[in-house]
């Protein structure tokens, strides 16, 4: 006989989805099928049942192969690298829980490290922004029961977030939004013509890199005040349309991702999408909110900010915390040769980093802790396979609108695996030991 | 004949399914290791459909295949999935705000029938070691 699990949390986007089904053998430790998963998150709850997954920590040798070492030896390699290194970077820690983050955040301390997160190449500038001019925002609870007006600015859930638009932003029906998506308006701004565009009523197709004047324009129009014929390869007609629409609302949402936080600009741009949200705020009622992508990114900015006070970039090298993006942030810190060793959790800069930066994390000590071999594994010197968050141990994770939510275990761990928390507990211990603190 | 434009990168559903599956698998640069052009800019390059490409920016050079845009017309404007090709080539300068820019990047694309698309690990671990052409 198989067990259904319900309610299950699917820990992938930032959307972190509450109400998946997930089959299991009877015994607990496999997983068979995965149901109201979009198709990356069924992926990411499969993908743990792999025959081939790495289930011991490795070690780089000389000739390039790797070497299957015990936990122990992994330990005790991390805590000495980290306790020799003058400046570790410790980075990820957007896929895992709150808890790892916690003891994560307590070994950055002892051994005076660089934490930064994956907000630093997704939305640290929209961070920065919310440090610049504040944020208006709600939850994505009064997005569904509220919104009739969705804005998608430089982002594609329909890619990226795909259970996003059937749970709150465009087809549910909430306790006023009793239409469903005919009653509400969307626009999306977007260079391409997407799949989330093809979904729109109104699609500006915005020159690339010109979000700035394209904000500033449409606070132009709010005002009735007379625009170039064109801005940002859009005619003023349109933006009037758009203004107008935005305004004739009764609740108004902006959802902005990639598209406007990595182009040139870029908090700068923030800033500017803000102050749209500020504008309108004079007509209807508006709110503002990143897409966030890893589902607990949202959840490593809360834990540091209770910690340090800051949300990402924190340097600790000086026995306080300092925050300075472009100074403390991981790619500055490893083009310019500022750092000595490298420690990744629950993330792959290795994919996701300018290859500069990659072949610097290739020259140095570093470790890297990761369920998956990956492109970081590849030019780490050692590799920690560990429990899946979500799926093999719960914990806390926070959603894209700052809710948190309690992630569930659905099946165990192969025999012997350690998880996150375990590990970077381990590692703090002996960090303590090495260090007399 | 060699054609500029203007790249973009950023996520795909077949990145995602792809990369939850294993970024060591085939799967992966199917999904990633692609440039997708506009038929216009096709035409600009005289190449085929699924043709590699070499893919180069002031910042550094990758081999692609080059198919068409699935989410256009967008001309000018070329598309590689985020992912390990895309790094090889974007922006790194972050300008003070620890933010690489990833979005927008001149290229140049050519023709390079002869040209391997290497897989994730193997691309960055060539690159790292300098073995890259």
């Amino acid at each position: 006989m198989t067990k259904t699990v319900t309610d299950v949390i699917c820990p992938f986007c930032g959307t972190l989805c509450d109400d998946l089904e997930v089959v299991v053998s009877d015994d607990g430790k496999q997983l068979l099928e995965v149901y109201n998963a979009c198709a990356i998150g069924a992926e990411k709850f499969l993908h743990s049942q792999a025959k081939d997954r790495i289930t011991r920590p490795r070690m780089r040798q000389e000739d390039g192969t790797w070497k299957e070492i015990t936990y122990d030896e992994a330990v005790e390699y991390t805590a000495n690298m980290l306790a020799d290194a003058k400046k570790p970077l410790m980075y990820g820690w957007s896929s895992t829980n709150c808890e790892a983050q916690a003891v994560g955040a307590e070994i950055g301390e002892a051994v005076g490290a660089v934490m930064d997160n994956t907000a630093t190449v997704c939305h640290g500038t929209s961070l920065i922004a919310v440090q610049d001019i504040g944020i208006p925002s709600c939850t994505l609870g009064e997005v569904k029961n509220r919104a009739d007006r969705v804005l998608f600015w430089g982002c594609n859930p329909a890619h990226a977030h795909p259970r996003h638009m059937s749970r709150y932003s465009i087809f549910p029906r909430g306790f006023f939004t009793g239409k469903g998506h005919t009653g509400r308006k969307v626009i999306v701004v977007d260079p391409r013509p997407t799949d989330t565009a093809s979904l729109a009523d109104i699609h500006l197709q915005i020159e690339q890199g010109h979000d700035y004047e394209l904000f500033d324009a449409l606070r132009v129009a709010f005002k009735g005040e007379k625009l170039p014929d064109v801005v940002a390869g859009i005619p003023k007609e349109k933006i009037y349309e758009v203004a107008e629409t935005l305004k004739s609302g009764r609740f108004a949402i902006i959802f902005f991702g990639m598209g406007v936080t990595q182009s040139i600009g870029k908090n700068h741009n923030i800033d500017a999408a803000i102050a749209v949200t500020r504008d309108l705020n004079e007509y209807t009622k508006a709110a503002i909110m990143p897409m966030r992508g890893h589902y607990n990114v949202t959840g490593s900015g809360q834990v540091w900010g209770w910690q340090f006070g800051f949300p990402f970039a924190v340097d600790l090298s000086r026995g306080f915390a300092r925050y300075n993006p472009g100074e403390t942030t991981s790619n500055d810190l490893l083009r310019r040769d500022e750092v000595d060793a490298v420690f990744v959790l629950g993330s792959d800069p290795g994919a996701h980093f300018p290859f500069n930066s990659v072949k610097k994390i290739y020259d140095l000590p570093s470790v890297v802790i990761d369920p998956h071999e990956t492109p970081t594994s590849e030019v780490c010197k050692v590799h920690v396979p560990v429990a899946f968050v979500g799926v093999e141990i719960g914990g806390c994770a926070y959603r894209m609108d700052n809710v948190p939510i309690e992630t569930r275990k659905v099946v165990d761990a192969p025999e012997g695996m350690m998880t996150d928390e375990e590990f970077l507990t381990r590692v703090l211990a002996r960090v303590k030991e090495l260090k007399g603190v | 004949m060699a054609i500029r434009v203007n790249l973009i990168t950023g996520r795909t559903i077949q990145q995602g399914v792809a990369m939850e599956a294993g970024k060591e698998k085939p799967a992966y640069a199917t999904a990633c290791g692609i440039i997708e052009l506009d038929p216009t800019d096709f035409k600009k390059l005289g190449a085929f459909r699924n043709t590699n490409v070499r893919v180069t920016s002031e910042h550094g050079s990758v081999v692609v295949k080059a198919v068409e845009a699935t989410q256009g017309p967008h001309p000018g404007v070329a598309y590689i999935p985020m992912g390990p090709w895309a790094n090889m080539v974007v922006n790194p300068n972050t300008y003070s705000t620890g933010m690489p820019t990833f979005k927008g990047t001149p290229v140049e694309v050519e023709v390079a029938k002869d040209e391997p698309v290497y897989s994730s690990l193997e691309l960055v671990r060539k690159a790292c070691r300098g073995e890259l052409a």
